[in-house]
């Protein structure tokens, strides 16, 4: 390997310099004040100059929208309860089977007794329309889209943009424009629901086999026949899937905006038990959401793997079509379960029975009993927060040279002892560059750096030449253009020392949840047992709204970096799991059987031929883990972290939308600089390993 | 009667496409005019291709994958705008319909079978036999009735109900064919109809179409890679390559006379016996004593393979009965011998065969 060394020490270098001079020169440990430009205050004016001249007409849109949601929330809070349990339970039925009928029949009865009834769906009235207006708007823009190159071309980086800056951003805009209420959670639900049905619209249409196209042309399609009879039809499982997903982002959406809107529903009594303290409450009203969430997934994933089944999908879904009832029978069978459902409701009124408050005294006891735990497990649970308070998060976030004190450590940071970190750290770094490469030996070098001075206490000015020049060795110069830019942007606009917060929380969690998830995924993909068991977790983790995390997490550990970074690992560990998993299980077998025929062990196979192979796709994983840590680190704000997360919820709170949106936007582009490297890194690796 | 005519088409990808055929200038010379699209970038997919088809002849575009041939096909029905050119059906010029008069043509005139089926996969056997009637607007039962009619033709009936995905290979391929069947179409163009099947049910599908074809006596337009398929079924053959037919004629043209080393390169896999027929080298009837039916009798129509096949281990020769069972003469194995002896040499030597096949007849 005839690297050219001189690139390499020349950024050791530069990192070192900084480092040494941030004592002498004041510029360069923190960015100076009149450095900064007052970006939030002109995006702050600009939007509210806009907002002076549209505001009428979008009062007009949520005005019209309040009907059918009020509309809509009447019928569902005047059916009674046992009709729409039975008559949900068969939709669900015969959408996905038994199981989904169990799931939903639990779900609604656990909200009946537990006395969510009202609340529940008042959420749900807001759901179902958000949805509808996700749906159409989505289906409209992805059929334009796909019709269209230049609306392809602008759609593609706003979809992007939209899916990488934080929900709570979006709130701002839309609180400005269309006032509180219900409408305004109706709406962000929407909004925030629309890009993957865009996504899907698109990738369903552009995916029709050409076969299939021409075949409805010569059939002597019309223009309108050949889109409604052949091009929707068969890109109807994509559809179907986009429905999916749209369902789940207007359900996670729902929650965040009762901080904005909240009116009397299950998201905004969450809300309200959180901030009470009250965690028996918090626990039975999350459950709702949770299960609600599984069970509407369910059923939307099971009316996707349907039509799935329709069309040559895989034995599960010819099993889920086989109990499936004709559109007759289902109509006979929905009007019995609405006679039972009425017959039971009058029946109880007639003999007074009510199901609601038998669990009472639940939330009483969920109190006590974490009490009990708390307290008993005192030292446990106190001791777990505090070794890695002290030896894992505080180092990343404020350097080793202020977290090795005697009282922590054990040790004070004594010359000698620097000296030895120093020279141990040159040591590695040296031995990596000749062992393995200039760049490994550099990547332990910039490492131990930062640990030594804490992610806050680098310069900025070194972390924009690292981040440029990683940018620039990943992805050439386009990408190192984006990341300088971008840094730029965030200097530009004062947000670096939260931007920094932002990113010591997201790398700690990240690091760990790659860990994690790396080791969970080669469990997984070792064993079938595990990966079932693994699947099952991850969909579970992966359709319980964000929100519920924060629950049980600050139910044990209380407020602070600590609770929050859990909740992130909770929630991002998700994906490194997934594709750790999928990656080694893709690895060719001819790979494996040739190792295994040279006499490889079974060690030796995974180190040496899976994983190399499965690098790609592990950092695909990470690059998601990342994107996804972002998204909930501003959830996890709520809970008392600092950074960006931050400035968006006091933006919210002090109604300056150009603070909230301008360290929305930050956030955004630390998540993009991410992505553009991991997705260059990654496909570099492809490449070089023939994998494309 | 010539049905369907093309003339000079050309199809050509690229930035600019338009600007090399603003005159009637392209027609003086066309492989340089390729070579001038190909060194400014430009892909003629067909270079000036002009044939024509006989009703009810089935004519075979046959080339590597590339050569142009699913381009030719997909300009015949309009799928894709040809560049330049004229395609005429009955003498009226298909790329100057309107979009209007277009979608008539597909509705009434124009049947096609896909590579890959091209089935609706949310609409069962039944659905997707009558889809082109629907388009056109004929009512529910009269077009159930009529699909029903069709999927009966190709032998799938009891199948009505299924969707694509349940069935095989070779039965989704027959609703194809019974789909493209069920408008009665004048033209019925095939593009590579067999080639995802496998072997044995390819074969048993051409027989199908065989039959099909002698029964409906369709103008056929048939597209394949494969050589053999192509000698087995067509009338005419063109050959394609890089845009450009190479050579067009009946299977024995093509086999026994090759235009150039492509084509005989192309063609060289086709037993000989395969498009040799007994009344190409018949030799006269030994003497007025002789017993004609005391050796296996032939057509004259056969093919060498159908004649070895009669002949078996015990008899030398063959007698070779015209149309009305009259015998008009004898082959032998010597000179079925003979004959496929030639090929088997040194490929250069088989520009020479035609000779010898002409010497015999005489």
């Amino acid at each position: 390997m005839a690297e050219n060394p001189a690139p390499f020490l020349l950024l050791g270098a530069a990192v070192i310099l900084a480092i040494l001079a941030r004592s002498l020169v004041p510029w360069m440990a923190a960015y100076p004040a009149d450095w900064v430009m007052p970006l939030s205050h002109w995006t702050g004016a600009a939007m509210a100059a806009f907002v002076d001249v549209s505001k009428p007409f979008f009062r007009v849109v949520s005005l019209v929208l309040t009907w059918p949601l009020d509309l809509l929330q009447q019928l569902l809070t005047w059916v009674p309860a046992p009709v729409f349990i039975l008559l949900s339970a068969l939709i669900a039925w015969q959408a996905a089977g038994w199981r989904s009928l169990m799931l939903t029949l639990f779900t609604l009865l656990y909200i009946w007794v537990a006395g969510y009834w009202t609340q529940s769906m008042n959420t749900l009235s807001l759901v179902s329309i958000a949805i509808l207006l996700a749906a159409v708007i989505g289906f409209g823009f992805g059929v334009w889209a796909y019709r269209n190159f230049t609306v392809r071309s602008i759609l593609d980086p706003v979809l992007d943009l939209m899916q990488t800056i934080p929900t709570f951003a979006y709130l701002i805009p839309i609180l400005l424009l269309f006032g509180f209420g219900p409408v305004v959670g109706l709406i962000a639900s929407a909004v925030f629901a629309a890009p993957p049905m865009v996504r899907n619209t698109l990738l369903g249409l552009q995916r029709v086999p050409s076969d299939i196209r021409e075949a409805g042309l010569i059939c002597g399609c019309a223009p309108g026949q050949q889109f409604w009879w052949v091009d929707v039809p068969s890109a109807m499982p994509q559809l179907k899937l986009g429905i999916n997903q749209t369902t789940m982002a207007a359900f996670a959406m729902i929650i965040i905006s009762a901080i904005i809107g909240g009116f009397n529903d299950i998201g905004w009594e969450v809300l309200s038990n959180i901030r009470r303290a009250n965690f028996g409450d918090s626990i039975l009203s999350g459950l709702v959401i949770a299960l609600l969430a599984m069970s509407l997934d369910r059923i939307t994933l099971g009316l996707a793997g349907q039509s799935d089944a329709a069309q040559g999908g895989g034995p599960q879904g010819g099993a889920v079509q086989a109990h499936r009832l004709s559109r007759r029978d289902f109509l006979f069978a929905a009007i019995g379960a609405v006679m039972l459902g009425a017959i039971c409701s009058l029946l109880m009124t007639r003999l007074s029975i009510t199901p609601q408050g038998r669990l009472m005294g639940l939330s009483e006891s969920i109190n006590a009993g974490l009490a009990y735990v708390t307290s008993t497990y005192a030292v446990f649970l106190n001791g777990l927060k505090a070794s890695l308070l002290y030896f894992a998060i505080l180092p990343v976030k404020i350097g080793l040279e202020r977290v090795v004190t005697p009282f922590s450590w054990g040790f004070a940071l004594t010359p000698p002892v620097i000296a030895a970190y120093w020279t141990l750290l040159a040591a590695a770094a040296l031995a990596a560059a000749r062992y393995r490469s200039m760049t490994a030996g550099t990547a332990i070098f910039v490492i131990g750096c930062f640990l030594y001075v804490g992610t806050t206490g680098m310069p900025w000015l070194a972390v924009v030449i690292l981040v440029t020049a990683c940018a620039y060795r990943c992805g050439g110069w386009p990408v190192a253009i984006f990341a300088l830019v971008s840094q730029v942007f965030i200097l530009l606009a004062g947000q670096w020392q939260q931007a920094m917060i932002s990113v010591y929380l997201c790398a700690s969690a990240v690091t760990l949840s790659i860990v994690i998830g790396v080791a969970l995924g080669i469990w997984g993909a070792a064993s079938d047992g595990a990966s079932a068991v693994l699947r099952q977790v991850n969909d579970t983790l992966q359709t319980i709204p964000q929100f519920v995390f924060l629950i049980p997490v600050l139910m044990f550990f209380g407020v602070g970096d600590f609770t929050g970074l859990l909740a992130i690992i909770l929630y991002a560990v998700v994906p490194a799991i997934r594709y750790t998993e999928h990656g080694l299980r893709q690895v060719p077998a001819a790979q494996i059987e040739a190792a295994t025929a040279m006499g490889c062990t079974r060690s030796q196979i995974l180190w040496q031929v899976k994983l190399p192979n499965a690098f790609p796709e592990i950092l695909l994983g990470i690059n998601q883990t990342i994107l996804f840590a972002m998204g909930m680190l501003v959830i996890a704000s709520l809970v008392g972290t600092d950074g960006l997360g931050q400035q968006i919820y006091i933006g919210l709170g002090k109604n300056d939308p150009g603070m909230g949106v301008i360290a929305g936007l930050s956030l955004a582009l630390i998540g993009m600089i991410a992505d553009r490297i991991l997705r260059a890194a990654a496909a570099n690796r492809k490449t070089a390993l023939g994998i494309v | 009667m010539i049905k369907l005519a093309c003339r000079n088409l050309w199809k050509v990808y690229g930035r600019r496409p338009g600007v090399y055929f603003d005159t009637a200038g392209y027609r003086i010379d066309p492989p340089a005019l390729a070579r001038r699209l190909r060194d400014e970038r430009h892909i003629p997919a067909a270079a000036d291709v002009s044939f024509e088809v006989e009703e009810g002849e089935i004519f075979i575009i046959m080339g590597l994958s590339g050569s142009g041939k699913s381009t030719v096909i997909r300009c015949l029905s309009r799928l894709i705008d040809a560049t330049a050119g004229e395609i005429l059906l009955d003498g009226q010029d298909l790329l100057a319909a309107s979009p209007k008069e277009l979608i008539q043509i597909r509705r009434h005139r124009i049947g096609m079978v896909f590579q890959n089926f091209g089935l609706l996969p949310h609409l069962t056997v039944r659905e997707n036999v009558a889809f082109p009637l629907k388009t056109q607007g004929v009512a529910l039962a009269k077009r159930h009735a009529r699909a029903d009619e069709m999927i009966r033709l190709v032998g799938l009936d009891g199948r009505e109900d299924a969707y694509p995905r349940q069935l095989s290979g070779g039965q989704q391929q027959r609703v194809g064919i019974a789909r493209s069947l069920a408008v009665q179409p004048e033209l019925w163009f095939l593009d590579e109809p067999f080639s995802a099947l496998d072997p044995l049910i390819r074969r048993q599908l051409q027989d199908e179409f065989l039959r099909l074809q002698r029964q409906l006596r369709k103008t056929v337009v048939f597209v394949t890679h494969d050589v053999l398929e192509a000698v087995r079924l067509a009338h005419r053959i063109a050959i394609m390559k890089d845009g450009f037919i190479v050579q067009v004629g009946t299977p024995q043209e093509i086999v026994l006379n090759p235009a150039d080393d492509y084509v005989a390169q192309f063609v060289a896999d086709v037993p000989i016996a395969r498009v040799q027929y007994a009344a190409d080298i018949l030799e006269p009837l030994p003497s007025p004593g002789d017993h004609p039916n005391a050796r296996p009798v032939v057509a004259a129509s056969a093919n060498l393979e159908q004649v070895m096949e009669s002949l078996g281990n015990d008899f030398s020769a063959a007698t070779v009965a015209d149309t009305d069972g009259r015998p008009v003469g004898i082959v032998t194995l010597n000179r079925i011998l003979q004959i496929l002896g030639r090929r088997g040499g040194t490929p250069s030597g088989r520009g020479q065969l035609p000779g010898g096949h002409m010497k015999v007849v005489s």
